[in-house]
């Protein structure tokens, strides 16, 4: 865990290894050997490309490699909501917040809403059962801002 | 959206911490299941045009990439402009995460964008190019720097 707020080296990384980068963010083919085929347009053989990904993922430039799921279409419901916790209860409110299994993630922020958290349920009436419960045992507002539309486009590092 | 069936539930299972990084990573995981290398390949497939897999990717780790400030800049947007120009926002390299949301009561922005950089400075230039491109349809903005990380567990598929 620690090594995700470590930053690497900046010659950790080459022209290819970025290439990799940037290139494997969508598309990556279902095929019997999809290394040598996504090798192919790199310039490099399946081998290479393979040894390549696993040093990455090793010195935590990559988090992960493989499928991303629509929590959603899986018939599960996510969603982002924010709460305003007083600063002086702060640690106890985030600690009820918390608890609750279906906290994905939940940030600090600089704003008069100063929590921030993802709800992850396995069903879309799930996410107004907890937030609910979550407004009982905390007694604040817990506003919800489920997505409406999202835009996607692969973040890219210099080439 | 027709429900999973269990095959796909443990197809979901095997992969959802990565692919084998193998010669042939779909032969592998059909070894686990007991399933042919072709049923995995197909049914992957057919998760994919389905929507339940979104995409086949590397997850780059932004902060160990030099990207260590991030921020979650929220923008006002006029209602009938909001999705052209999230569109074009959503472009960005330096955007990730970038959503419509509706408002609340004590939020009156619409589109949010997770823009990354170098330091906050970095951040605050590329607000700036996000503000240029949203024009007169940008009404207010701001950006909300994470100042901790309170919980962060990875999204698993339930049991069940």
């Amino acid at each position: 865990m620690s090594r995700l707020r470590q930053t690497l080296p900046e010659n950790a990384l080459d022209a290819t290894d970025r290439a990799i980068l940037n290139a494997l963010q969508e598309g990556f083919p279902l095929t019997p050997q999809p290394f040598e085929d996504a090798g192919a347009a790199l310039g490099l053989d399946g081998a290479e490309l393979i040894a390549r990904l696993t040093r990455l993922r090793d010195i935590g430039a990559i988090t992960r490699f493989g499928p991303f799921f629509d929590a959603a279409a899986m018939g599960g419901a996510f969603c982002l909501c924010a709460l305003s916790a007083p600063e002086e209860d702060f640690d106890r409110i985030a600690g009820l917040v918390n608890v609750h299994p279906e906290v994905a993630h939940n940030y600090a922020r600089d704003h008069a809403l100063n929590m921030w958290f993802v709800l992850a349920t396995p069903t879309p009436e799930g996410i107004a059962e907890t937030a609910t419960r979550i407004e009982a045992e905390t007694g604040l507002t817990v506003w919800q801002f489920p997505k409406l539309q999202e835009f996607f486009i692969g973040f890219r590092v210099m080439a | 959206m027709s429900k999973l069936d269990p095959i796909d539930r443990s197809l979901i299972k095997a992969t959802q911490a990565g692919l084998p990084l193998t010669a042939r990573p779909y032969a592998q995981i059909a070894t686990w299941l007991m399933l042919s290398e072709d049923e995995v390949i197909a049914r992957l497939a057919a998760l994919q045009d389905r929507g339940i897999i979104r995409r086949i990717a590397v997850a780059p780790n932004h902060y160990a990439l030099g990207m260590t400030a991030n921020g979650m800049s929220v923008w006002d947007v006029h209602d009938d402009h909001a999705a052209a120009l999230g569109a074009q926002v959503g472009q960005l390299d330096f955007v990730t995460h970038c959503y419509l949301r509706p408002r609340a009561p004590v939020w009156r922005y619409n589109l949010f964008a997770m823009l990354h950089g170098a330091s906050r400075a970095e951040v605050e230039e590329k607000r700036a190019q996000v503000r240029t491109i949203l024009g007169d349809a940008l009404r207010a903005d701001d950006v909300l720097y994470s100042t901790r990380i309170l919980k962060k567990t990875g999204l698993r598929l339930q049991d069940g």
